[in-house]
């Protein structure tokens, strides 16, 4: 459960400088969390987290209280990483297309160890961060911070079809990442064998 | 394979069977999408189906399992935030302090002005008076 920063935010609102640093501390790691999810960079996330505390810093009088100071800080963050990636992107020519191939990030082949690792966090998160940025980071703000589909598009700067559509893409290359063996592909039978 | 969720769903629909339930699951898994009644009868009575579902479901527990993950940021990243803020609070400052004394100092000119324009303004009301006392 997140600490109750609301004491800090008023004080922060009032012009108290020291009490909007305290803020930042209490709140830094966890962006930074979000941020490298998103960027998939150390250095990336540390420039998304200057860019979005700044952009806070100014906007805080603008912040009505209304929401977490965290949920807010979590939508600037994201706000940040997308514009970050963007530009990344565009200097690099090198967008990844939703379709390029990502790396297997199964563990080797060993059977008792990939059953041990099934489904451990860290083989999950290597997935995610494998994936193309684009799907990468509807399903991180969704999936793993919980923002609805309205704020994500806001974030993101899509319409919120279009973040429908890539968080489906997302589930659906992560599951088929992790749960490689699916029963179709073992089975010889066609598809249409279980049509009701 | 349509991309828009109705439509997806009248696809799928169309055509009951595994492959078309497969392309649905990674909407209904957390209820953003609703299930057609034909098509949950099929997962409830499809092992493929279920067996997928519950791998989507398993995803999802450690998706949302990952947001109590907090990495351990560099050294130097809150260092560098403050130094940041604290930069960007002092050229605001400057800029205020600046933009006070621009005001501050068009004010002082537009006093003057203003001070001129109204000892110009005595002086020719007086010339005036004058003027018409003379012309008197």
């Amino acid at each position: 459960m997140p600490p109750d920063l609301t004491g800090l935010v008023i004080a922060a609102r009032a012009g108290d400088r020291s009490a909007f640093d305290e803020l930042v501390e209490a709140t830094y790691a966890d962006m930074y969390t979000l941020a490298y999810r998103l960027t998939g960079d150390e250095e990336d996330a540390r420039d998304v987290l200057q860019d979005a505390y700044l952009r806070a810093y100014r906007g805080l009088p603008r912040f009505r209280g209304d929401a977490q100071f965290t949920t807010w800080m979590y939508r600037i963050t994201a706000n940040c990483s997308a514009t970050h990636v963007g530009k990344r992107a565009r200097a690099q020519h090198d967008q990844l297309d939703e379709d390029t191939a990502i790396a297997d990030v199964r563990p080797a082949h060993d059977p008792e160890l990939r059953a041990a690792a099934a489904f451990d966090r860290e083989w999950v998160a290597r997935a995610v961060e494998q994936l193309p940025p684009r799907l990468r980071a509807v399903i991180v703000l969704r999936d793993i911070y919980d923002l609805p589909h309205e704020a994500i598009a806001a974030e993101l700067g899509i319409s919120e079809a279009a973040a429908k559509v890539r968080l489906h893409r997302a589930r659906r290359r992560l599951r088929e990442r992790l749960f490689p063996l699916r029963a179709d592909q073992t089975d010889n039978d066609d598809s249409d064998a279980h049509a009701v | 394979m349509p991309s828009d969720p109705a439509e997806r769903h009248r696809w799928a629909l169309r055509r009951v069977t595994c492959e078309a339930v497969a392309e649905l699951l990674p909407g209904v898994v957390d209820g953003g999408e609703q299930a057609d009644r034909r098509i949950q009868r099929h997962i409830e009575t499809c092992l493929r189906c279920q067996a997928e579902l519950a791998q989507y479901r398993k995803l999802l527990r450690v998706l949302h399992h990952l947001r109590t993950d907090v990495l351990e940021p560099a050294p130097g990243v809150l260092a560098g935030i403050l130094a940041n803020l604290e930069q960007a609070g002092e050229q605001g400052a400057m800029r205020s302090l600046l933009s006070g004394r621009r005001a501050a100092y068009l004010g002082g000119v537009a006093v003057a002005t203003a001070a001129a324009g109204a000892a110009g303004a005595i002086v020719l009301v007086s010339r005036g008076r004058r003027r018409i006392k003379l012309a008197g």
